[in-house]
């Protein structure tokens, strides 16, 4: 691994009897993306309001390159913010906004000049010196809130849902941007987003957050392919969860009892038989079939076409509902007829794996 | 088309008429040739001449400047600082705080006159300039508090955050953002409250001792001898001052919900 740059020991925070942090701890590299994952109000803004000083953590410490700066105050440590809703300094102009932080630090009005124009030419938007906030797009806003995080050269670069403002095209290529930007500087850059598909895009390592803890932590592919949790499982594969217990557990593949049925799933180091489990078996990757032998029972209760996919709602033997994705509208299947849905072992991910005692 | 008639016109036409007229009337009078309010017989500036030929009067009107400016400086500075002070803290009495500070406008001047005048005798304070501009301070501040306080329920606070982020100090960070972006009100309000200051008359006749005239006290003194055309033009000058001084209150205002559009 290379060299650690930031590391979250054991932080704990409360607003009033609310518990906000529950003891979480991270260490993240030079040079990495990482993202944090979560829905609203799992605790994800504060770890960065944390990591950024402008909040104090109950407990725990915040170590920079091997420094405690727990106590810091923000001025004071090397990390700068893209906030959320920009905070662009509304009576100042582009120039003035982007070239703030050097100013405080004493640059020359030569050099802020130059470097300010550099640090335009970055993000596109040379040109707008002498524009101010309120002239400015939401994406041009964007662009001047990340240049005035930047041109400070900070050792951290702390992004809380930047692009959440802006509609969806607009975002697609921010996000490309914001990838190749933090390529070119070498800057680590700690991003905020409840948005998965952001999260896949541009991350080194993801962080999913739930409820003030750490559900897991790893790559992209990790994250999307072998979720440790339903809750991942469902927050960043919009997977279907079905409970069962185990009943045999093979090599390659083991054999789980749900809905009074035996299925198939793939196999992991830490299943036994007799463990209770659930199984993440992603929308895309479940087949729906009107006359098959072999599946699940189920009642196909609706069907609706959205951006290129079909998607179809089904009710398994015990009520509980199922969503099947694919591409095109080739299903010649009619509202409450019965079907059976099947998928490929691999596909079947073995998630929340309590064993009895 | 024909505009319809409305009886909602006819009501704001005798509401602006009843308020206006008089003042119109006291504005008129003053450019009158004669010494009685009864008929107008001519234009004149006369009165103005013998205003400005007035020792008193000018002596009177450079102490009601002198103080309008001193207290509406003091109270802008204190009441600013209130202001953020209380946008910052976050305690249960912080309502009731905050309506503490605003009472001194709805207390009775008449009252506040008179507990001004025996908390400052049980101090021993000599009656003059000093006791006047304490006393104007005092029930100026809310007008600066009011108005900033409300300037910065719209600011947003990430914007100080930023400035912090970036490496301002917190002193830095007011002084670069807050101040900048609640100029506006601290100068409406100030504006206000320099207004106030002007043209009060109950507070400073119990505070302002035995020698010293404001505008409005001599006004009021001379008022015992009878309407003089003097008067209405004294009054003329006042209304000019005061509009010009909220005229430019009002602007102010307005830049502040323009700058806050721009957010």
């Amino acid at each position: 691994m290379s060299e650690t740059l930031l590391e979250l020991r054991n932080i704990k925070k409360s607003f009033g009897t609310t518990d906000v942090l529950n003891g979480i701890g991270l260490s993240i590299s030079r040079g990495e993306f990482i993202t944090f994952l979560g829905a609203s109000g799992c605790g994800k803004t504060t770890t960065l309001r944390i990591i950024a000083g402008l909040e104090k953590p109950d407990e725990g410490q915040v170590l920079l390159e091997g420094r405690d700066v727990t106590y810091l105050e923000p001025h004071q440590r090397d990390v700068n913010t893209v906030f959320q809703n920009y905070a662009l300094f509304p009576h100042m102009n582009v120039e003035a906004n982007v070239g703030y932080g050097l100013k405080i630090r004493k640059v020359p009005k030569e050099e802020i000049k130059k470097r300010v124009s550099d640090m335009l030419k970055l993000v596109q938007l040379d040109g707008y010196e002498k524009r101010m906030p309120s002239e400015l797009s939401g994406g041009q806003k964007q662009r001047v809130a990340i240049a005035r995080a930047l041109i400070n050269s900070p050792k951290l670069l702390l992004l809380d849902e930047p692009l959440g403002a802006l509609d969806l095209k607009l975002r697609r290529a921010m996000q490309t941007e914001l990838k190749r930007l933090q390529k070119k500087l070498g800057i680590t850059f700690l991003y905020i987003t409840h948005d998965q598909e952001e999260a896949i895009n541009m991350s080194d390592r993801i962080v999913v957050m739930r409820e003030g803890k750490f559900e897991q932590i790893g790559t992209p592919d990790e994250i999307y392919n072998c979720p440790k949790t339903s809750y991942v499982a469902d927050f960043v594969g919009n997977a279907n969860i079905i409970e069962g217990i185990v009943r045999q557990a093979g090599e390659e593949e083991i054999l789980v009892e749900t809905e009074g049925q035996i299925v198939k799933a793939v196999s992991d180091p830490g299943v036994q038989a007799g463990d209770k489990i659930s199984l993440a078996v992603r929308r895309e990757n479940m087949k729906v079939c009107g006359d098959c032998e072999e599946g699940l029972e189920a009642v196909l209760k609706d069907k609706s076409f959205q951006a290129g996919q079909l998607h179809m709602t089904l009710n398994l033997n015990s009520g509980k509902e199922i969503t099947v994705s694919r591409y095109g509208m080739d299903a010649p299947l009619s509202q409450g007829q019965k079907v059976r849905i099947s998928w490929e072992p691999q596909h079947a991910v073995p998630v929340d794996i309590r064993r009895e005692a | 088309m024909r505009k319809k008639w409305k009886w909602s016109n006819l009501y704001l036409g005798l509401l602006i008429l009843l308020m206006y007229l008089p003042i119109v009337i006291v504005v008129v009078f003053s450019f009158n040739e004669s010494r009685l309010s009864a008929s107008f017989t001519g234009f004149s500036l006369k009165w103005y001449e013998a205003l400005a030929a007035d020792r008193d009067l000018k002596e009177a009107l450079v102490n009601s400047i002198i103080l309008g400016a001193a207290s509406c400086l003091l109270s802008a500075v204190i009441g600013t600082l209130g202001a953020v002070g209380m946008a910052r803290v976050k305690y249960k009495s912080k309502g009731m705080m905050e309506y503490l500070s605003t009472i001194p406008i709805m207390i009775p001047e008449i009252i506040l006159g008179m507990v001004f005048l025996v908390f400052f005798s049980l101090l021993n304070l000599p009656f003059g300039m000093t006791t006047l501009i304490l006393a104007h301070t005092t029930f100026c501040i809310p007008y600066i508090f009011m108005m900033v306080k409300a300037r910065l329920v719209g600011i947003d606070k990430s914007l100080e955050e930023a400035a912090l982020d970036l490496g301002a100090t917190p002193v830095r960070a007011f002084f670069d953002i807050t101040i900048p972006l609640i100029a506006p009100a601290i100068l409406s309000g100030s504006l206000l409250a320099f207004a106030m200051s002007f043209d009060d008359v109950v507070i400073s006749i119990f505070v302002n001792g035995p020698r010293l005239n404001t505008l409005p006290v001599k006004v009021y003194a001379q008022l015992k001898t009878g309407v003089t055309p003097e008067i209405n033009a004294l009054c003329t000058v006042i209304l000019l001052v005061i509009v010009l001084v909220l005229g430019i209150s009002a602007l102010a205002g307005k830049k502040t919900h323009k700058s806050k559009d721009g957010e």
